[in-house]
């Protein structure tokens, strides 16, 4: 399907399942390097199943059960010696709904890399982070200020920033964008782009025009189903099932 | 034909409403009542006791020649009372809410909280019975000069009293804290120690202070367990292994004595009633405005 070089994340005949239902049914998915990698499909068809998976953020649900290797460079991140905790300093993530502490908007970001020790001096980390996060100029002069102050906007650049302090490799978003304004939503994206020069982008989004827009690989899931992985452009232009097609001009169209 | 049926309707609703009325009114009735005649009763316990003898004054000997009526005594007594039901109700109340909200399986849970609640509805004199019988001989075990009535097996024994409510009012507080807030720490490589500690408690902070003023509310206002195990000398001291007496059990003492109704000795009751009643009201409305403050900020 895809050249298989330099893949960072591989997920390989993944089930995953809450109790008896099974959310994502045997995947296989190649995220590779340095591009962003769109997840698309109805909503319910486990999206975000599978994306909290590739940083193990489905331990915390009770009875969920998983088959199959996420490999992480070749390693599996559910072998067992494999600290859950370690894995989230190489993948982060910015969630649906921005969600930062309330805390002021220093410590937002600066927490992560506090409490894991990581080099270097902290002020300038955060600086760097949030001019990464294109929100530096808006609260350079505010930084002791709560973050729950800021608007909603601001609130998931600062959660964008607050992964970014922590340099991770891969970068998940589940729907970033679906709390936000166009305005904010064309910043993000703007910044997605900025971002692919030194991050791998894991992107779940709802939005077709978004996904052709920012996404070089797209996955196409129905029902726990991966049905369609492939250039951005080819599944939108010349999808090879038919049950993309359907999908992809019945959204765009 | 709707339109009649309609009207019908709303005169049920009319009455019940008017009946709903009389029931708020009846309970704000008897709290102004209450407060009134306290009031009275206190202002005229003033006319013969001047405000400082009776808020500064070290002796308390109301029934005996001779006479003083200083509160602090009782204050202190109660303040014993509070301060060691405290020290065994908040740390344990609250690390048992974190284990409910944060660690324990739902299994685990559906065992906890029906005994907690067990634990809440346990008649307060049981809990001073078993001060009496089992934590006063156990303390006499480990230290020297008990007393038969102390102030230690009292609040001991209302430190566990309170711990439930402690406990629940915390697992509300923390449970209140969006599981957004959790998963945003996790990504960000937190331990669940980590998460804990420094993104869910504080995020919890002015709920579980709620809860804490609470519980010393309910320790100032507990009565038969202290009454029964901490003893009737008001003495002010800072020795939780002697005997004491707290304002509430004075309240006890006087009422079931048979001190004649309308002279000074029975007025104390009201003063130190409007004391205990000061204190609590405004615990609870400072308890209440902390709350709302919590609420507010994830809504
Ligand atoms: N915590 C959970 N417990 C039980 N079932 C769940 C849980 N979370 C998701 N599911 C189920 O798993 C399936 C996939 O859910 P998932 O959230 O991954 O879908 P999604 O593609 O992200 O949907 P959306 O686009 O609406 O966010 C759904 O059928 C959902 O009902
Ligand atoms: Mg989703």
């Amino acid at each position: 399907m895809i050249n298989s070089e330099n893949a960072v994340l591989e997920a390989r005949d993944v089930t995953i399942r809450y109790g008896g239902h099974a959310a994502v049914k045997n995947v296989n998915l190649s995220i590779y390097e340095k591009k962003i990698t769109a997840i698309i499909g109805p909503s319910g068809c486990g999206k975000s199943t599978l994306l909290r998976s590739l940083n193990r953020m489905n331990d915390f649900i009770d009875h969920v059960t998983q088959d199959g290797e996420i490999l992480y460079r070749d390693t599996n991140l559910y072998d067992e010696g494999v600290d859950p905790v370690e894995v989230r300093l190489h993948m982060g993530m910015v969630f649906q709904r921005p969600n930062p502490f309330p805390k002021s908007i220093f410590r937002n970001v600066a927490w992560g890399p506090t409490i894991n020790g990581l080099p270097g001096d902290i002020n300038l980390r955060v600086e760097r982070a949030l001019k990464q996060a294109a929100l530096w100029e808006e609260v350079k002069d505010r930084l002791d200020d709560s973050a729950l102050n800021l608007s909603g906007g601001q609130q998931q650049r600062l959660c964008i920033a607050r992964a970014l302090a922590m340099e991770p490799e891969v970068i998940l978003m589940d729907e970033p964008c679906s709390a936000l304004d166009p305005v904010s939503t064309a910043r993000i994206e703007d910044l997605l782009f900025e971002l692919k020069q030194n991050y791998t982008i894991v992107i779940v989004t709802h939005n077709m025009q978004q996904a052709s827009r920012v996404s070089d690989y797209t996955a196409f899931m129905e029902s726990g189903t991966l049905i369609e992985y492939g250039d951005t452009d080819q599944v939108f232009t010349r999808p090879k099932q038919k049950r993309t097609e359907d999908y992809v001009t019945g959204r765009f169209g | 034909m709707t339109l009649l049926a309609a009207s019908k309707y709303r005169w049920g609703e009319a009455i019940l409403r008017q009946l709903f009325f009389v029931c708020a009114f009846i309970s704000v009735l008897t709290t102004v009542i209450v407060i009134g005649i306290l009031a009275v009763e206190t202002s005229s316990f003033f006319e013969e006791v001047s405000v400082t003898d009776f808020l500064f004054g070290t002796e308390w000997r109301p029934l005996l020649e001779p006479k003083a009526y200083g509160i602090l005594p009782l204050l202190g007594g109660t303040m014993l009372i509070v301060v060691g039901s405290s020290i065994v109700a908040l740390p344990v109340g609250l690390a048992c809410a974190v284990y409910l909200s944060e660690y324990a399986s739902d299994r685990a849970r559906n065992i906890i909280k029906p005994v907690l609640e067990v634990l809440a509805g346990i008649p307060t004199v049981v809990y001073g019975y078993f001060a009496i019988s089992f934590v006063t001989p156990g303390l006499r075990l480990v230290f020297d000069d008990v007393q038969i009535f102390n102030a230690a097996s009292a609040a001991i024994v209302v430190g566990v009293m309170v711990l439930p409510m402690v406990a629940s009012l915390c697992d509300d507080a923390l449970r209140s804290v969006p599981s957004s807030l959790r998963e945003g720490a996790y990504s960000v490589g937190a331990t669940s120690y980590e998460v804990t500690a420094r993104v869910v408690v504080p995020a919890a902070l002015s709920g579980i202070f709620a809860a804490f003023v609470l519980a010393v509310s309910r320790a100032i206002g507990e009565t038969m367990a202290v009454t029964l195990a901490a003893g009737a000398t008001p003495n002010l001291t800072l020795n939780p292994l002697e005997s004491i007496q707290t304002m509430t059990a004075y309240i006890v003492q006087v009422s079931l004595g048979d001190t004649p109704s309308g002279g000074l000795a029975y007025k104390t009751l009201f003063a130190v009633a409007s004391v205990l009643f000061t204190i609590t009201l405004v615990m609870n409305l400072l308890a209440n405005k902390v709350m709302r403050k919590y609420q507010e900020v994830y809504e």
